[in-house]
This record gives structure tokens, C-alpha cells and sequence, in this order.
């Protein structure tokens, strides 16, 4: 019970979520149900993989602006691009999300432009592409296949939710187990410590942004073939705010050098049940947005609460 | 000691910190309108005494207490001891440097109009009121960013004034002033005394302590040594108290053979910084640079090192003309580099003893594209062996270690890298008198198991007990070498002081 209690302390997200999933399930019982279980993995396929890749940048010390309109772009390649066939649609759709990444991360790590700038700037330029490629209009896929693929499952477990999990253990194994990962702590916790220790620290930015923007365009690809359809206003305009809250949700730290792909999830589960209930309940989603809001100062106020404490135990002098 | 007198006490005060007793039941008296030098080695335990008086740090629980102006005191935060009268003036100045004169005196208390805005007017009078007061020829209209360190500093005593200043703590306060700014601190000082205000002054410049203090309150290792009259003292007293033991086996000599040239660094310029530096150092070699601060000495390091990139000038390592672009070529070309500022260079403070030891190893303990954790926690193991680091184990976080076991953490990495050069820059700044001794010797130990080695160091003990040889620097400039059985203190100083 005590081991439970300091888990919690330590990762209030997963006490929310809990927490949340009892409420819920009081007011309104069929949110248990299997098939709303399954739907709310479903839901929250898109955002998980995207927050993925905004964890790896926010543990290197960064975060992306521009995730909402990647996942937008790419989204309307691959449905735009099916005269191509599927395949290299897809693939043009995710070479598009890396190389924004890279000039985000060139633009970062080597020009030394602050990442505010770069990735707002981003951010609206892309959105500007995307209007230009669709003509201001929403592209419906053509290809049955594509659209099969995004409402499939395997034994009863939806399909995009499967690769979203998996992304996500490859993500979390590569941050614990490689150099990569280790250097990705190692420049968030501390950028010069890391440069003396004769990391490549400027690879190690470039390499994040882009897996955070390729991990946006796996994102919008997803949600293509979950629509079977793009329209140019995915994503806008606060898609990119929603999946750095989650992220924060999951406990890694604006500031760099901490944080695990593990506890992102309960900030994307937590996130994903919140949207479903207030559905089921018949809530006007405005009502939606603010309790989100209200829910996330709450956890970051709950960490920074138990960090003090966890703090006066052990202050440090010089 | 007349007790009418006491305007500050401090009654059997301990403060612990995870693994480290930093105060164990220290006293203080201070008497009004004397200035109090507290001295001490580097962690002794002088700014700990200070930060849990002006209440940045809380004393331990039930341990004594602090009684000012006769009533028992608590302060949970800085800012009720300042409203209470006690008032520390850190190392680094705390002014708004956009902000006049006159609003950083009054910050957080600005005179207002009956409308509720700010009334400029009755400010400026105020805070040049208190200029005149004190003789100081500051405009308080001036912002507070276009003054010297040493008059934002008479800013800050002002201030302190302005808010009814019973105890003022000045931290270092001549670190970064010259000659000449010091004796206006000085006399700035001695009109606090005259105004009945009282003056805790820290240090270790034992020059300073005679100059302006009355009486020296000695600690070491967090207690107290002894409680002297400045007057009734010679030098040698209080450096006796404050080192309290034998120095004899303090510095380790390397009794290394030495070998053939690691480095040669020839005419080596970098415009502002350093000029035409050329030197070498041999296999088993420890090479000392010393100079003043701003000497341009952490500067070369770090251009050898290639953070920094030289306008001029030649580097060979192992014989080989190299031209290092980056830090992480240096580190591959073979060399290690421990730096100045451990807190801000040298360690990720979030990550564990672990992993800080294999940080800059990684690309080298790969076992197909993975960690190879085990070879990790060997590394951990056998370094923590060889360097008697303590710490509660391989997954403790770096920031929970005391300054010496962190930069043993430090010199960990490098060893672990086996470089050729090791370069070491002030590496036992803010370590305590016991780590210090363990790290010499670990300099001493590692030239003879064949590293060349350089050392740069202000404390002048230090650079004669560990170098082969001495590098002095002057304004990036080389102004002599000397070798160890050459070199005096005297020679020395000559060679690097500002003529």
C-alpha cells in the first residue's frame, strides 16, 4: 500500500487516471465496456505516437511547436498522393514530417536560433504548405485499402493502437538502452556538461527534432487512414499545445533531462479518457478544454508539491 | 563580553545534509558595531553558517538557535530575515540591472502618489538621502547596470541600510574588485560600524581579515576552532586553527619517469584572450598553469581542448600536428578534460554515479547499437574502488554527493577513458580540506601510471605542491616557467602579479 502510495507521489498522472476512470464509471457505467475501452485506445493512437516523439525533444531540453501542422501535412500527402500508390504516398508523407525536422533541428542546433522561434515559425510556414497543396480543400482517399487498414484490429485490438504501442517500447527500450538515448538525458540535464564529455551534442538535437516531426507524420498518417481523408484544418491550431501538455502530464520536465515514454502514456490515456467521458456524458467540448487545462496545472502543481518535499530531505550545498 | 552588547547570537546551530554534517553546534556572538571575520577552508562550512542564519537553509530539527536583538528568532525564507535586520550580501550581487539606482534600493517597497503610482519624486529624494548619507557620489536616477561591480556593491550596502540594517553578511565581497574598489568597501564598512550596525565578514584572504575586522571566528569541518581578538593575533594562529593538521603529507609528488612529449603547443593566440603561448608537457609530467583569474589560463585549456578554436598557433599530440575542431574529436585524439565549474561543466547533476562515470565512454561500451550495462557497472564498480568514492551506490544521482566525491565522479569519466592528456582545471575548488588531499594525490597517482597531465590552479599551495613544472600566466601572456625545485612563493608571485 505504502509502495502504491509513493509510486503515485511520485507519478500523480497514474493516480488521476485512476482516479478519473472511478468518477467516470459512477456517472456514466457504459464507459467500462469493452467496446468504449477499445475505442478510447483507438482515440488515443494518433496523439500517443506524436507524443512519443515530443518526449525524446522535451527530455533533450526542447519542444516543437510545429507537430499539429506536420501531422496536418502529412496527413494530406498520403491521401493526396494515392495516385501514386500507397506505399510511396506514405513514405513521400514521412520523408516530408523528417525534413522538417531537420531544418528545425539544423536551424536549432547548428544556426543556434532559439527552438521557440524556429518551430513557430514552422508551425504557421507549413500550415501555409498545406493550404497550397490541398487548394483549400478537404482530400478524400481513394484507395479501399488504406481506409480498411485505419479501422482494422488484430484479436480485437485496433490496429493503430497496436503500432502506436509498439512505437512506443521500441521509443522507450532506445532511450534507456542506447548511446542515443543516454545522450538524449545526458543534453537535457546538462548541454555543456555534455558537450566537455565529447558528445555530439548538436547530432543529438538534430536527431530528436527529426524523430519528433517523423513521429507527428506517423501521427497524421494514422489518422488519414483512420478518416480515409485529409482536410487542410487538421491539427490547427492548438494540436501541438494539447500533445506538449500531455507530455508535461506524463512528468518529463520543461526543462530537459528527465522523463520516460512509460508515464507519457498515462498522460495520453488520461487525456484520451477525459475526451471520451465528457462524450459520453453530452458535454459541450468547450466544457472539454477547460477541465483539460484545469487537470493539467493541477498535475504539474501536484509534482512540483511532492518534488519540494521529496526536496527538503535532501538539499545540497555547494 | 559585555551581554548588553550582543546584537546577535547563534546558539549550538547544526545543519546536515544527506551524508555530510555541514554544522555541527556552532556558536556565534556578535557584538554591535563590530565587524566578525568568519574564516575557514573551503567548506568549512561559512556559507552554510550564513545561509541558515539568513534563512535560506533551516537549521537542523531541535537543534539551538539564533537570538537577535535578545528575542529568539526563526526565518523561513531570506526575506523575513532581511524585514528582521539581518542581511546577507551574497558573492553574486542580486540587483535588477535594468532597474535605477534608486528603485533597486526601494524594490518591493516604492514610495506611491495617492493614486497609487510610483512617486518618482519622493524616491529619488529618499535614495539620494541615503547616498549622502553614506558619502557616496551615486546618482540614484542611474541604472544600476551602467555601474562597476564595486559601486553596485555600495548599491547593495545601501539598500541593506534603507531597510534598517541590524547584521550585515558580506560573502567574499572582494572576489572580483580591485585593489583600490576594496579599500572604498573598506571605508564603507567602517561607516557601517560607525552607524552601530554590525559586520559578519567571510573569508580567506587573511590580509583582509587584519585590515578591517575586529574580531575572527575560526571554523573548520562545520565547527567551531576557536574565537580570537583580531588585534591579539598573529597570522599564524588563525591559519593553525583553520587547517588543524598537519600539512606535511598534504601534496603528493609524482615519482613518475618521465617520458617522451604528449603535448607541445607552440605560439598557440587567440585575439583578447592569449598570446604566442608555447609549452610542452612529457609522459608522467604534471605541468602546472597559474595565474590570476582572467590570466587567460582556462582559456588555453579549453582552446587544447577544442571548445574554443585559436586565430594561430600549432598543437602536436603524441608528435602528430593535430587542429582540433571540437570537443569530441579532442576526447577521441586522446584527451580528457575536467573542468573549472564541475556543477556547470562537468556533470549531468540529474543522472546517477553510473551513468556520469560512463558518459563520455558511451560510444565505446556499444555491444551491437545497445548499452552494454554490465560493462557499466563495472566501470562504476572499479572506479569507485580505485578513487574511494562514497556514495550509497551506482544509482544515486550525482547532486546527492558532496563536492569532493562529485568531482571524483568527474575524474572518474576521464581516467575511464584512459586519454593521454588529462587536463584539470581548479580541481579542488569548493572541496573540503580531506577531498582535497585525496585528489592531489589521485593528479600525483595518475602521472605515474603514465598520463601527462596539466593543472591549472589559483590557490599557489597547491599549483607548487602538485606541478613538475609551473606555467605563470599575466594577461595571456607567458611570464616565466619555473621548475618544482626552483619555484618560491615569492618567485612565483612576481611572475603572474600585475606590475
Amino acid at each position: 500500500m505504502k509502495k502504491i502510495l509513493r509510486f503515485f507521489k511520485k507519478k500523480p498522472i497514474w493516480a488521476i487516471l485512476l482516479l478519473l476512470v472511478v468518477i467516470i464509471t459512477i456517472l456514466a457505467p457504459e464507459f467500462i465496456r469493452r467496446r468504449n475501452l477499445l475505442n478510447i485506445l483507438l482515440q488515443s493512437s494518433v496523439n500517443g505516437v506524436m507524443a512519443v516523439g515530443m518526449t525524446y525533444l522535451m527530455i533533450n531540453g526542447f519542444f516543437d511547436l510545429s507537430v499539429g501542422t506536420v501531422m496536418g501535412f502529412s496527413a494530406a500527402l498520403a491521401v493526396g498522393l494515392q495516385p501514386l500508390g500507397i506505399f510511396p504516398a506514405v513514405i513521400i508523407a514521412l520523408l516530408a514530417g523528417a525534413g522538417i525536422g531537420a531544418v528545425n533541428g539544423f536551424l536549432v542546433a547548428r544556426a543556434k536560433i532559439n527552438a521557440f522561434v524556429v518551430t513557430l515559425g514552422s508551425f504557421i510556414g507549413v500550415r501555409g504548405l498545406i493550404y497550397i497543396y490541398t487548394k483549400e480543400d478537404a482530400l478524400i482517399g481513394e484507395r479501399m485499402v488504406f481506409s480498411d487498414f485505419g479501422s482494422s484490429s488484430v484479436l480485437g485490438i485496433p490496429t493503430l493502437f497496436i503500432i502506436m504501442l509498439v512505437i512506443a517500447v521500441i521509443a522507450e527500450f532506445v532511450l534507456r538502452k542506447t548511446p542515443h538515448g543516454r545522450n538524449t538525458y545526458a543534453v537535457g540535464g546538462n548541454y555543456e556538461a555534455a558537450e566537455n564529455a565529447g558528445i555530439r551534442v548538436n547530432r543529438t538535437v538534430m536527431v530528436n527534432f527529426i524523430l519528433c516531426s517523423l513521429a507527428a507524420a506517423v501521427g497524421g498518417v494514422l489518422l488519414a487512414s483512420r478518416m480515409n481523408a485529409a482536410t487542410p484544418g487538421l491539427g490547427w491550431p492548438d494540436q501541438n499545445l494539447m500533445i506538449i501538455a500531455t507530455v508535461v502530464l506524463g512528468g518529463t520536465s520543461l526543462n530537459g533531462g528527465y522523463g520516460s515514454i512509460v508515464h507519457t502514456m498515462g498522460g495520453v490515456l488520461t487525456i484520451g479518457v477525459i475526451q471520451n467521458a465528457l462524450n459520453l456524458l453530452n458535454v459541450q467540448s468547450y466544457y472539454n478544454m477547460l477541465l483539460m487545462g484545469i487537470i493539467l496545472i493541477l498535475v504539474v502543481f501536484a509534482d512540483s508539491r511532492f518534488k519540494q518535499a521529496r526536496n527538503a530531505l535532501r538539499v545540497t550545498d555547494s | 563580553m559585555n551581554e548588553e552588547q550582543i546584537i546577535l547570537e547563534v546558539k549550538n546551530i547544526s545543519k546536515t545534509f544527506p551524508g555530510v554534517k555541514a554544522l555541527s553546534n556552532v556558536n556565534l556572538k556578535v557584538r554591535k558595531g563590530e565587524v566578525l571575520a568568519v574564516v575557514g577552508e573551503n567548506g568549512a562550512g561559512k556559507s552554510t553558517l550564513m545561509k541558515t542564519l539568513s534563512g535560506v537553509f533551516y537549521p537542523d530539527h531541535g537543534s539551538g538557535g539564533i537570538i537577535l536583538d535578545g528575542k529568539t528568532v526563526s526565518f523561513s525564507n531570506p526575506l523575513e530575515a532581511k524585514k528582521a535586520g539581518l542581511i546577507l550580501i551574497f558573492q553574486e550581487l542580486s540587483l535588477v540591472s535594468e532597474l535605477s539606482v534608486a528603485e533597486n534600493i526601494y524594490l518591493g517597497n516604492l514610495p506611491r502618489t495617492k493614486r497609487g503610482l510610483i512617486d518618482w519624486r519622493r524616491l529619488n529624494e529618499m535614495a539620494g538621502k541615503i547616498m549622502a548619507d553614506l558619502e557616496l557620489d551615486i546618482d540614484p536616477r542611474e541604472l544600476v547596470g551602467n555601474l562597476s561591480i564595486s559601486r553596485q556593491q555600495m548599491v547593495e550596502i545601501a539598500r541593506a541600510l534603507s531597510m534598517g540594517a541590524k547584521v550585515v553578511i558580506f560573502d567574499e565581497p572582494t572576489s572580483s574588485l580591485t585593489e583600490a574598489e576594496k579599500e572604498i568597501l573598506f571605508m564603507n564598512i567602517r561607516k557601517l560600524k560607525e552607524k552601530k550596525v554590525s559586520v559578519i565578514y567571510i573569508t580567506h584572504k587573511m590580509d583582509e581579515v587584519f585590515q578591517i575586522t575586529d574580531r575572527v571566528e575560526v571554523l573548520r569541518d562545520g565547527q567551531n576552532t576557536g574565537s580570537l581578538v583580531t588585534a591579539e593575533v598573529q597570522l599564524e594562529d588563525i591559519t593553525k586553527l583553520m587547517i588543524g593538521r598537519i600539512l606535511d603529507d598534504y601534496f603528493h609528488k609524482n615519482q613518475a619517469v618521465k617520458g617522451k612529449e604528449v603535448l607541445k603547443v607552440e605560439n598557440l593566440s587567440k585575439a583578447g584572450l592569449f598570446e604566442n603561448i608555447s609549452f610542452s608537457i612529457r609522459k608522467g609530467e604534471v605541468v602546472g598553469l597559474y595565474g590570476l583569474v582572467g590570466a587567460g589560463r582556462s582559456e588555453v585549456a579549453e582552446t587544447i581542448f577544442g571548445a574554443r578554436q585559436p586565430d594561430s598557433g600549432r598543437v602536436w599530440i603524441n608528435g602528430k600536428e593535430v587542429s582540433i575542431r571540437s570537443t569530441e574529436q579532442a576526447v577521441k585524439i586522446g584527451i580528457g578534460f575536467v573542468p573549472e565549474d564541475r556543477k556547470e561543466q562537468g556533470l549531468v547533476l540529474k543522472m546517477s554515479c553510473k551513468e556520469n562515470i560512463s558518459l563520455a565512454k558511451l560510444p565505446w561500451i556499444k555491444n551491437r547499437g545497445f548499452l552494454d550495462t554490465a560493462v557499466e557497472m563495472e566501470m562504476y564498480e572499479e572506479y569507485k574502488d580505485k578513487l574511494s568514492i562514497s556514495t550509497p551506490g551506482a544509482y544515486q544521482k550525482v547532486v546527492n554527493l558532496s563536492g569532493g566525491n562529485q568531482q571524483k565522479i568527474v575524474i572518474a569519466k576521464w581516467l575511464s577513458m584512459t586519454p593521454d592528456l588529462l587536463i584539470l582545471d581548479e580541481p579542488t575548488r569548493g572541496i573540503d580540506v580531506g577531498s582535497k588531499a585525496e585528489i592531489h594525490k589521485l593528479i600525483a597517482k595518475a602521472a605515474e601510471s603514465g598520463y601527462a597531465v596539466l593543472v591549472i590552479s589559483s590557490e599557489m599551495p597547491e599549483i607548487i605542491g602538485v606541478s613538475d613544472r609551473i606555467i605563470a600566466m599575466r594577461s595571456g601572456r607567458v611570464t616565466g616557467v619555473f621548475t618544482d625545485a626552483e619555484v618560491t612563493e615569492t618567485t612565483l608571485l612576481k611572475a603572474i602579479a600585475h606590475v
